[in-house]
C-alpha cells in the first residue's frame, strides 16, 4: 500500500488547476457569444436585413474557433475525475456521477446535433429551423453549465446524500435536494457572468472596428446589441453574486471569513471595500492586524451574510476555536471536530472487522457511532488546524478584484448602451471611451478566473465539504505520473491557445463582409 | 419500481449500447487514417476532410457520454481503472484532445502550425485512438493487475482504495497478444466502415473507386483479427461468479457458455456478424451498391453490444483482477446503488428523444451526396 504523498497531492491539484483554468479560458465566450450570435440572428430573422446575417455570421465564425477549443480542453476535466481523483469518484460517485451522466445525455448531444446545423445548413434547411437550432446550440451548453454546476455545488454543500458503510461510500437519497439553492446560485452567477465575458469580447472587438473606422455600421450594429445584453448581464450577475455570498456564509463560513480576511468574528461586522492586508500576520491566532490599510463599509458583511445589520460574522479564529452562536446550535472547535472524525474513521474500520468476524451485534454499534459522527467524518483525515484555513491573501484579493470589476462593468455598459441608443455620434468619435471597450476585454476574464479561484480555492482543503479532503481524493499514481502530464498539458494547451488567439485575430482583421 | 438486479442488468447493457454506437461511430477515426493514403491531390483530400468533419462530433459526445454514464452506472470502475491505467486512458484522451480542434483550425489562415500539422493530428487520432480503445476493452477479457480494498478509507496514511500492480499503469496491456487482436480488429473496422461511409456520401468518382477497393484491403485483416481475439476468447478461461457467494473464480470456455446460456445475445451476435458482412460484401460484389455503411454499422453495433453482454451478464466479472481475483468488479459489486440506478433509469427515457433529433437534423442536412464544389460553395467549409 503506498503511502500519502504530500507532492503528488500538490501536483494532482496543480492539474486539475491547470486544465479547469485552461477550459475556462473558452467556456464563457461559449457561453456569451452563443447567445449575442442567436440574438443578431432573431434580429435577421424578423428584419429580414441581410447585414444582420452578416453580423450573426462574422460572430459565428469566431464563435467555432473558441468552441472547438473549448470541447478538447473539456473531455480531459471529465475523465480526470477518475485518472486523478479516483478515491473521490469512488467516495461520491453515487452522486456525481450522475449530473455528469445527464449532462452528456441531455446536453452535449443537443450542443453538437444543433451546432453542425448552424454552421453548415444556413442553405439547406429553413431560416425558422436554422434560427432554432442557433437557440437550441447555445441551450445545449447553458444546460451542460447547469449540470456541472449542479456537480460543483453539490461538493460544496453535500447534501442528498447518507453514508454507506457496508459499501463505503456516499449514497444518493434524494434526487431533488442536490439542486439546492447553492445550485442555482452558482448556475445564474456562472452564466450571467459569462454573458459578460462574451458581450465585452463583441464590445471591444466592434470598438476596434470603430478605432480603425471601418466597417462602422456593423461595429454600431454590434455594440448596440453587446451593450445592452452586457448591462443587463453586469446587473443580474452582481444581484447573483449576491446570492452566492449569502450562500457561501451559510454553508461555508470559513470561505466566507477568506474572503474578507476577517479573522476575528464581530457583530455588525463591516464590509472591506478596498483593503491591503498585512504580510505579518503568520498565524491565524496572534495578534498581529491583518491589515496595513482598509476602508470598510460598517454593519454590510453581517446584512449581506445573514441579512441582519447586527448579525455575528464569525472570523477564522472563531472558526477554529468554536464556542459562538449558530443557527444549528454553538459551534464546535477544530480540536472537537477532529475527535469526531477520528471517532468516525475508527469506527467504521471497526464495523468492517465486526462484519468480517460476522458479529452483527457489534458491527451495529460500531455502525451507530460512526453515523453519529459521520458530519465531521473529513476532519479525521487531517492533522492540525491551520489545515482548515484556505489561502487568504488569494481568495481575499480574488474576491475584492472580482466585485470590483462587476462594478466597473456596469459602469462601462451602462455608458455604453445609453450613447448607442441616444448619441452615436459621441460614441464614434470618443477614442477614450473605444480604446477602454477594448482594453476591457481581457478583464472580463480576469474576473471570471477569479471567481472561480474564489470558489475553489476558499473552499480548501475540503474536496467534499467536512467530509473528504482533497489529500484522501487522489489516485494511487506517482508523482512523476502526474509531472509528465501536467507539462503536456500545459504545453499543448498552450500551443492551442496561441493557435486559437492568431486564428481570431487574423479572423477580426478580415472583417465581417470576408468569411 | 425495478429490482436492484434488473438495473444492474439494464445499465450494463446501455452501457454495452454505448460502446456499440461508438465502436460504429469510429469510423471518423478510420477515416483520419486513410486521409494521406484515400486522397491524391489536395481537393480530395479537402473533401473527405468535410464529410468527416460533419460528423466527429457525434463521436466525440458519444466517448464523453460514454465516460459519464459508466461514471454514474458503474462507478467503481471509473475509480479502479481510470485511475489505475492512467497512461492509456491519457493516451487515449491526448488523441481525442488533438482531434477536437483540428477540423475547425485545418484551414484557417493564422493557425500557426500548419494544415499538415493538424492533419497529421487527425491521422494519429484515428490509428492510436482506435487500437488503444479496443485494447482497453480486450482487458474486460484478459484481466488487468490491481487491487481493491475498501477498506483503505479508514487508513489516514494511505486511504486509496484502488491500487494498480505496476508501474507501467495500464501500458502493460499492450504487452498482451490477444489486447493487441482486439485493437487492431477495431482499427481495420473503422478503415472499413470509413470507406463505406465514403462510398455513401461521396459523389466523387475516383474516390468511390478508391474507396471501394479500400472496403476489402480493411475487412480482411479486420476478419482475421476479429475471428482470432473471439475464437481464442470463446476457448480461453473466463472470469467467473459464484452468485451464491460473490467468490470470482476460473472458469474453462466461460464466454463459450455464456453465448450457449444467453441465446438472445448468441443470436444479436450472430445477425450482427452477419450484417457487418453483408455490408462490406454487398460493396465489394456491387458496383451500384451504396448502404453498406448502413448494414456494417447497424452490425458493428450488435456485434459490439453484445460482446460486452458476455463479459458483464451470466455472473461473469467484467473487470477482472488477476492478482487477486476477489478484486474483480461485477456489474453487482461495482455499481451505484439502487435509488441512483432508478434515478439514471428515469433520464435514460431520453435517449430515444435525443437519437430521434440526431437522425432529424443527420437527414435535414444530407439530402444529397457531397462534391468538392458544394465544399467550395460553403462559407464553413473546414
Ligand atoms: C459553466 C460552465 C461550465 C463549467 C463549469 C465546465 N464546463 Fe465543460 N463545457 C461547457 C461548460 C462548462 C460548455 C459551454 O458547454 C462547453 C465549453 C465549450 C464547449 O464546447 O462546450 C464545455 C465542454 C465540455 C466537454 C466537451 C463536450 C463535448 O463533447 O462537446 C466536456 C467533456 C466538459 N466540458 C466537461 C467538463 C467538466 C468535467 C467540468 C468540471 C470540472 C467542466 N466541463 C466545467
Ligand atoms: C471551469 C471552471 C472551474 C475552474 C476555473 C475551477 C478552478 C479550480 C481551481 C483554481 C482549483 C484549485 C484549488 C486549489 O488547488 O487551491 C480547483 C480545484 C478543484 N476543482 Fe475546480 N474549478 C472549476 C470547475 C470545477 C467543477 C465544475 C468541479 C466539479 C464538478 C470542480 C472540481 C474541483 C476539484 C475536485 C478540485 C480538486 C483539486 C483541488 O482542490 O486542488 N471544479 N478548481
Ligand atoms: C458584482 C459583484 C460580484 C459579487 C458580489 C460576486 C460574488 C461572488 C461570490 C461570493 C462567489 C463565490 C461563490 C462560491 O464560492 O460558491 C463568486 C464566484 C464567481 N464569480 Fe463572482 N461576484 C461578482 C462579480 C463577478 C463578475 C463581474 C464575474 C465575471 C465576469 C464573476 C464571476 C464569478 C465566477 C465565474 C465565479 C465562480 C463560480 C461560482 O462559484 O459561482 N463574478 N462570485
Amino acid at each position: 500500500m503506498e503511502l500519502l504523498d504530500v507532492s503528488l497531492v500538490n501536483w494532482s491539484r496543480a492539474q486539475f488547476t491547470l486544465t479547469a483554468m485552461y477550459h475556462w479560458i473558452f467556456v464563457p465566450l461559449t457561453l456569451g457569444l452563443g447567445i449575442i450570435q442567436a440574438i443578431m440572428e432573431t434580429i435577421y430573422y424578423r428584419t429580414g436585413d441581410e447585414k444582420w446575417k452578416q453580423a450573426t455570421k462574422f460572430w459565428m465564425t469566431l464563435f467555432g474557433v473558441n468552441f472547438a477549443v473549448g470541447v478538447a480542453t473539456g473531455i480531459i476535466l471529465e475523465f480526470q475525475f477518475g485518472t486523478n481523483w479516483s478515491n473521490y469518484s469512488w467516495f461520491v460517485g453515487d452522486i456525481f456521477g450522475a449530473p455528469l451522466a445527464i449532462e452528456g445525455i441531455v446536453a452535449f448531444f443537443m450542443e453538437a446535433t444543433f451546432i453542425s446545423i448552424m454552421f453548415f445548413g444556413w442553405n439547406k434547411v429553413s431560416k425558422g429551423f436554422h434560427l432554432a437550432s442557433t437557440w437550441l446550440t447555445i441551450l445545449g451548453a447553458t444546460m451542460s453549465a447547469f449540470w456541472i454546476l449542479v456537480a460543483n455545488a453539490w461538493m460544496q454543500h453535500p447534501v442528498g446524500m447518507e453514508f454507506n458503510p457496508e459499501t463505503v461510500r456516499n449514497e444518493m437519497v434524494d434526487f431533488w435536494a442536490i439542486l439546492s439553492p447553492f445550485a442555482w446560485n452558482k448556475f445564474f452567477h456562472t452564466v450571467w457572468s459569462s454573458w459578460i465575458v462574451g458581450a465585452l469580447f463583441a464590445l471591444g472587438v466592434s470598438a476596434w472596428f470603430l478605432i480603425k473606422k471601418r466597417d462602422v455600421d456593423f461595429a454600431k450594429k454590434s455594440i448596440k446589441v453587446a451593450a445592452t445584453f452586457g448591462l443587463v448581464a453586469s446587473i443580474l450577475t452582481a444581484v447573483s453574486g449576491d446570492g452566492s455570498a449569502y450562500t457561501v456564509s451559510q454553508e461555508q463560513p470559513m470561505k466566507l471569513a477568506a474572503m474578507e480576511g476577517l479573522y476575528v468574528g464581530q457583530e455588525g461586522a463591516e464590509l472591506v471595500a478596498i483593503g491591503i492586508l498585512n504580510s505579518d500576520k503568520k498565524a491565524y491566532n496572534d495578534t498581529v492586524n491583518p491589515f496595513l490599510f482598509k476602508i470598510g463599509i460598517p454593519k454590510a458583511l453581517s446584512l449581506l451574510a445573514y441579512r441582519d445589520l447586527n448579525a455575528f460574522v464569525p472570523g477564522v479564529k472563531d472558526i477554529v476555536d468554536g464556542g459562538y452562536q449558530t443557527k444549528d446550535g454553538i459551534a464546535l472547535s477544530f480540536d472537537e471536530k477532529q475527535v469526531k472524525g477520528k471517532t468516525a474513521l475508527n469506527a467504521l474500520a471497526k464495523f468492517r472487522e465486526a462484519k468480517k468476524a460476522n458479529d452483527t451485534s457489534s458491527a451495529k454499534l460500531h455502525k451507530d457511532t460512526l453515523m453519529a459522527n459521520y458530519e465531521y467524518f473529513g476532519y479525521g483525515y487531517l492533522d492540525k488546524a491551520e489545515e482548515t484555513i484556505p489561502n487568504v491573501n488569494l481568495v481575499f484579493y480574488s474576491f475584492h478584484i472580482m466585485v470590483t470589476l462587476g462594478m466597473y462593468f456596469i459602469l462601462l455598459f451602462g455608458i455604453f448602451t445609453f450613447l448607442s441608443f441616444k448619441n452615436e455620434i459621441v460614441l464614434v468619435k470618443s477614442k477614450l471611451l473605444l480604446w477602454a471597450a477594448l482594453l476591457s476585454i481581457p478583464l472580463g476574464y480576469v474576473a471570471s478566473q477569479l471567481g472561480w479561484i474564489v470558489a475553489e480555492v476558499g473552499r480548501q482543503p475540503w474536496a467534499i465539504q467536512d467530509v473528504l479532503p482533497v489529500k484522501a481524493s487522489i489516485s494511487a499514481i506517482s508523482t512523476q505520473s502526474v509531472q509528465i502530464t501536467f507539462f503536456m498539458f500545459l504545453i499543448l494547451f498552450t500551443a492551442l491557445l496561441i493557435a486559437e488567439i492568431r486564428i481570431m485575430l487574423k479572423q477580426i482583421k478580415n472583417g465581417p463582409h470576408h468569411d | 419500481m425495478f429490482t436492484y438486479s434488473f438495473l444492474q442488468h439494464y445499465w450494463w447493457f446501455i452501457i454495452s449500447l454505448l460502446a456499440g454506437i461508438l465502436t460504429f461511430l469510429l469510423f471518423v477515426q478510420g477515416g483520419q487514417s486513410m486521409l494521406f493514403s484515400l486522397a491524391k491531390s489536395e481537393d480530395e483530400r479537402r473533401l473527405l476532410v468535410n464529410v468527416l468533419g460533419r460528423k466527429w462530433e457525434y463521436t466525440f459526445t458519444t466517448l464523453v457520454t460514454f465516460g459519464g454514464a459508466f461514471f454514474a452506472s458503474f462507478p467503481l470502475f471509473y475509480s479502479t481503472s481510470f485511475g489505475g491505467a492512467y497512461w492509456v486512458w491519457m493516451v487515449i484522451l491526448f488523441c481525442f484532445i488533438i482531434q477536437a480542434v483540428s477540423y475547425e483550425f485545418q484551414s484557417k489562415p493564422g493557425n500557426t502550425y500548419g494544415k499538415t500539422t493538424y492533419r497529421v493530428f487527425l491521422f494519429i487520432n484515428g490509428l492510436l485512438g482506435t487500437i488503444l480503445i479496443g485494447a482497453a476493452v480486450a482487458t474486460f477479457f484478459t484481466g488487468s493487475d490491481f487491487l481493491v480494498n475498501k477498506g483503505n478509507i479508514t487508513n489516514q496514511l494511505a486511504p486509496v482504495i484502488s491500487q494498480w500492480g505496476n508501474e507501467w499503469h495500464g501500458l502493460e496491456a499492450l504487452l498482451n497478444l490477444r489486447n493487441w487482436m482486439l485493437g487492431l480488429a477495431v482499427f481495420f473496422l473503422s478503415r472499413t466502415s470509413a470507406a463505406l461511409f465514403f462510398v455513401n456520401r461521396l459523389n466523387n468518382e475516383n474516390l468511390e473507386k478508391r474507396s471501394r477497393k479500400a472496403v476489402l484491403v480493411n475487412a480482411l485483416p479486420f476478419l482475421v483479427f476479429f475471428l482470432t481475439f473471439v475464437i481464442w476468447t470463446l476457448l480461453a478461461e473466463g472470469f467467473a461468479v459464484n452468485p451464491e457467494t460473490g467468490e470470482v473464480f476460473m472458469e474453462k470456455y466461460k464466454y463459450f457458455f455464456n453465448l450457449i446460456e444467453l441465446p438472445i445475445v448468441l443470436v444479436l451476435f450472430l445477425v450482427g456478424v452477419v450484417a457487418v458482412l453483408w455490408g462490406i460484401i454487398g460493396t465489394v460484389l456491387k458496383e451500384t451498391f451504396k448502404k453498406g455503411i448502413w448494414f456494417t454499422g447497424v452490425g458493428t453495433i450488435l456485434a459490439v453490444c453484445s460482446l460486452l453482454l458476455l463479459a458483464g451478464y451470466n455472473n461473469t466479472a467484467y473487470y477482472p483482477a488477476t492478482p487477486d481475483l476477489q478484486s474483480s468488479l461485477t456489474i453487482f459489486n461495482s455499481s451505484s446503488s439502487e435509488f441512483t440506478l432508478n434515478a439514471m433509469t428515469i433520464v435514460s427515457v431520453f435517449i430515444p428523444f435525443v437519437l430521434a433529433y440526431i437522425f432529424y437534423a443527420w437527414r435535414s442536412m444530407e439530402k444529397k451526396r457531397t462534391d468538392i464544389a458544394d465544399i467550395n460553395s460553403d462559407d464553413h467549409s473546414y
